[in-house]
C-alpha cells in the first residue's frame, strides 16, 4: 500500500474512532471501535505487524502504570476522600467566598496533581458543586475553578494527566526531574487562573454570606492519604533507589485495594470496574491507529509545522500549536502524535507540547473543543445548555496561561543549563 | 401592582427587606430564584468529555440538591418577607430568566452583589449588570448590606 493511501486510511480510522468515543453509541463501545479500526489498518497493510507489536510494547508499561493509578483513584473514592474534602472545604471557608475559592483552588490543584485530572473532574467537582450549593452560595465560580484547574494543575507530575504519562517515556526524564521542571510553569498557570477568575467574578465573590451550619466532623481517611503520600514519595525517589515506577504504583494500588477486598468493602467486580478495562483497551487501539498515521507522514507533517529550538519563542510556538491540535482532535491522540515526533528534539520540546495539550483544553471542558462540538452535534440530546460564560472564561485564561507557562519553562531550563 | 423580587444567594435578605419597606401591602409579590444552568452543566457534563473513560453521570443527584436548596432559600425569603408571595424556582441562564420573568411585572427588586465598600459599577457582577441593562420595568436597586432586618 502506498504511503499516501496508508495515511488517508489511518486518518479516516482516527476520525471514526474519535467520533465513536465522543458519540458513544450504545451498540458499539469505543474500545471495540478502536480495536476494529486498528485491525482493519493491520489487514490493509497500513501498519505492519512488527510496528504494531512495537507500538503495543511501547504502550504496555504506560498502560500498566495507568491501571495502577486508576485503582489508587478508585480507592480514594471508596474511602470517602472526596466527600471528606468537601466538608473540610465548607468548614475552613469561614463564610468568606474568596477564602472558599482559595480552598477550592488548593484542593483541586492538589487532587489533580497527586491523584489525577480524572479524579478532579469526576469525583471532586460534583462534591464542590454540592458543598457550595448547600452553603447557599453561587456554585458557578467554584465549579469553573475546579474544571479549569483539572487541566492547569495537571502539568505538574507525570501521573497528573494521561497526556503526561504518554509523553513521559518519550521525554526520557526521571519522575523527579519532570516534576521539578514543571513546578514553576504549573504555579504560573494556577496564578493566571486565580487572577482571571477572581477578577471575572469580582463582585460575586464579595457577596455577604449567610450563616449555614456545617457538620464539624471531618473524617479524612488517614490511611488512604498516607498510602497516596508514600506512593508519591516513592515515585519521586524511584530513580535514586532504582525501582521502576510501575512497581511503586502497583504497591500503592495493592495497599489500597487488598485490605478493602479482605474487609469486603469492595468486590473483585468493583475493582475491575475501577480499572476501566475498556479504557485501557481503547488507549492501546488508539496507540496503533496513531502509530499508523504517524509513520505514513503525520509525524513528518507535525515536525514540519512545529518550530525547532529551545528559545522562548520556539517553546511558545510548540505549546500553541499543541494547544490547537489538542482542540482539533482531543488531547490524547494529540499527545500520541506529538510526543514521538518531538522526542528527538529533546525533553524541553516534549514538555512544551504538554503545556499546550494540557492547558489548551481549558478553552472548553477537558479534552478539546472538538469533543464538545462533536458530542453536541452527534448526540443532539434535545436542549443543550448554552456555555457562553464558561467559554468566555476559557478564552480569557488559555492564551495568558500558555504565555506564562512557556516563559517559566524556558526560564527553568535556562537556569538548569 | 405586581412586584418581582430576585432572590440571590448571599444578598436575598437585602432584596426582601427592600420589598418589605417600599412595596405596598396590596401588591402581588413573586420571589424568583434561578439556578445557573451553566455551572450545573459543567459539573455534570465534564466527565463525559474525558475521552473513553468514566461513563458515569451525577446529573440527577446534583440537580436534586440544587432544587432542594433553591426551594429552601425561597421558603426562607417568604418567611422573612412576612407577606403572601408566589415562589418561582427556575433554572437556566440567570440574567435572561430574570429579565423574561420581569416582562409581566411593574417593579423588579434587585440587591447589589457587594456592600458600600465597593461603590460604583463593580458592586454588580456580570449577571446583575445584565439584568439592569435589560430590565423591561423600573428597578429598585439596593445595597446588600441592608441585610440584617430579621
Amino acid at each position: 500500500m502506498t504511503v499516501h493511501l496508508s495515511l488517508v486510511l489511518a486518518l479516516v480510522g482516527l476520525v471514526v474512532t474519535l467520533a465513536v468515543a465522543v458519540a458513544r453509541p450504545t451498540w458499539l463501545p469505543e474500545s471495540a471501535a478502536a480495536v476494529i479500526v486498528a485491525a482493519v489498518l493491520l489487514a490493509f497493510g497500513a501498519v505492519s505487524v512488527a510496528r504494531t507489536r512495537q507500538a503495543l510494547g511501547d504502550l504496555a508499561p504506560t498502560i500498566g502504570f495507568l491501571a495502577a493509578l486508576l485503582l489508587i483513584g478508585d480507592g480514594c473514592r471508596r474511602e470517602g476522600l472526596f466527600d471528606a474534602l468537601g466538608t473540610l472545604m465548607a468548614r475552613r471557608s469561614k463564610d468568606s467566598p474568596r477564602r472558599l475559592l482559595a480552598l477550592v483552588f488548593i484542593l483541586a490543584a492538589g487532587v489533580t496533581a497527586v491523584i489525577s485530572l480524572d479524579s478532579t473532574i469526576v469525583l471532586l467537582t460534583p462534591v464542590v458543586f454540592a458543598t457550595v450549593t448547600r452553603l447557599r452560595m453561587m456554585a458557578t465560580p467554584y465549579v469553573y475553578a475546579c474544571d479549569h484547574l483539572a487541566n492547569s494543575a495537571s502539568l505538574l507530575l507525570p501521573i497528573s494527566n494521561l497526556t503526561n504519562l504518554l509523553a513521559f517515556r518519550a521525554s526520557g526524564l526521571t519522575f523527579a526531574h519532570f516534576s521539578l521542571l514543571m513546578a514553576l510553569p504549573t504555579l504560573g498557570v494556577i496564578a493566571v487562573e486565580w487572577v482571571v477568575l477572581t477578577r471575572f467574578f469580582g463582585a460575586e465573590l464579595r457577596r455577604p454570606r449567610e450563616y449555614v451550619a456545617v457538620s464539624d466532623q471531618v473524617k479524612l481517611p488517614r490511611f488512604t492519604l498516607a498510602v497516596v503520600g508514600v506512593t508519591l514519595i516513592g515515585f519521586l525517589v524511584s530513580s535514586l533507589i532504582g525501582v521502576d515506577l510501575l512497581w511503586i504504583a502497583a504497591a500503592g494500588a495493592s495497599a489500597l485495594t487488598l485490605p478493602a477486598l479482605v474487609r469486603r468493602k469492595t468486590t473483585l467486580r468493583g475493582i475491575l470496574q475501577g480499572l476501566q478495562p475498556g479504557f485501557l483497551i481503547f488507549v492501546f487501539g488508539l496507540g496503533i491507529i496513531v502509530a499508523a498515521a504517524s509513520d505514513s507522514g503525520l509525524a513528518a507533517a507535525v515536525r514540519a509545522v512545529l518550530p525547532h529550538g529551545e528559545s522562548f519563542i520556539y517553546l511558545l510556538g510548540i505549546a500553541s500549536v499543541s494547544a490547537v491540535l489538542a482542540n482539533l482532535v482531543n488531547n490524547l491522540p494529540a499527545t500520541l502524535i506529538l510526543a514521538p515526533a518531538l522526542a528527538p528534539a529533546g525533553h524541553v520540546a516534549v514538555l512544551a507540547a504538554l503545556l499546550g495539550v494540557n492547558i489548551g483544553p481549558n478553552l472548553t471542558y477537558v479534552g478539546s473543543l472538538a469533543t464538545l462540538l462533536w458530542r453536541r452535534i452527534l448526540r443532539a440530546e434535545g436542549t443543550e445548555v448554552d456555555l457562553g460564560e464558561f467559554l468566555r472564561l476559557g478564552a480569557l485564561t488559555v492564551p495568558a496561561a500558555l504565555l506564562v507557562s512557556a516563559a517559566l519553562l524556558w526560564a527553568v531550563t535556562r537556569l538548569g543549563a | 401592582m405586581r412586584v418581582l423580587v430576585w432572590i440571590v444567594e448571599g444578598t436575598w435578605m437585602a432584596a426582601v427587606a427592600a420589598a418589605k419597606q417600599f412595596v405596598p401591602a396590596d401588591a402581588q409579590i413573586t420571589l424568583l430564584h434561578v439556578i445557573p444552568a451553566e455551572a450545573q452543566a459543567v459539573a455534570c457534563e465534564a466527565p463525559q468529555a474525558l475521552l473513553g473513560r468514566w461513563h458515569t453521570r451525577s446529573t440527577e443527584a446534583l440537580q436534586s440538591i440544587a432544587a432542594q436548596i433553591a426551594s429552601g432559600l425561597l421558603a426562607d425569603a417568604r418567611a422573612v418577607l412576612g407577606h403572601d408571595a408566589t415562589l418561582n424556582a427556575l433554572g437556566g441562564r440567570v440574567g435572561e430568566e430574570v429579565v423574561a420573568a420581569a416582562q409581566k411585572t411593574d417593579l423588579l427588586v434587585v440587591a447589589r452583589d457587594c456592600d458600600h465598600a465597593r461603590e460604583g459599577p463593580h458592586s454588580l457582577g456580570h449577571t446583575a449588570r445584565y439584568v439592569l441593562d435589560h430590565a423591561p420595568c423600573p428597578v429598585l436597586l439596593v445595597w446588600s448590606e441592608q441585610a440584617d432586618v430579621t
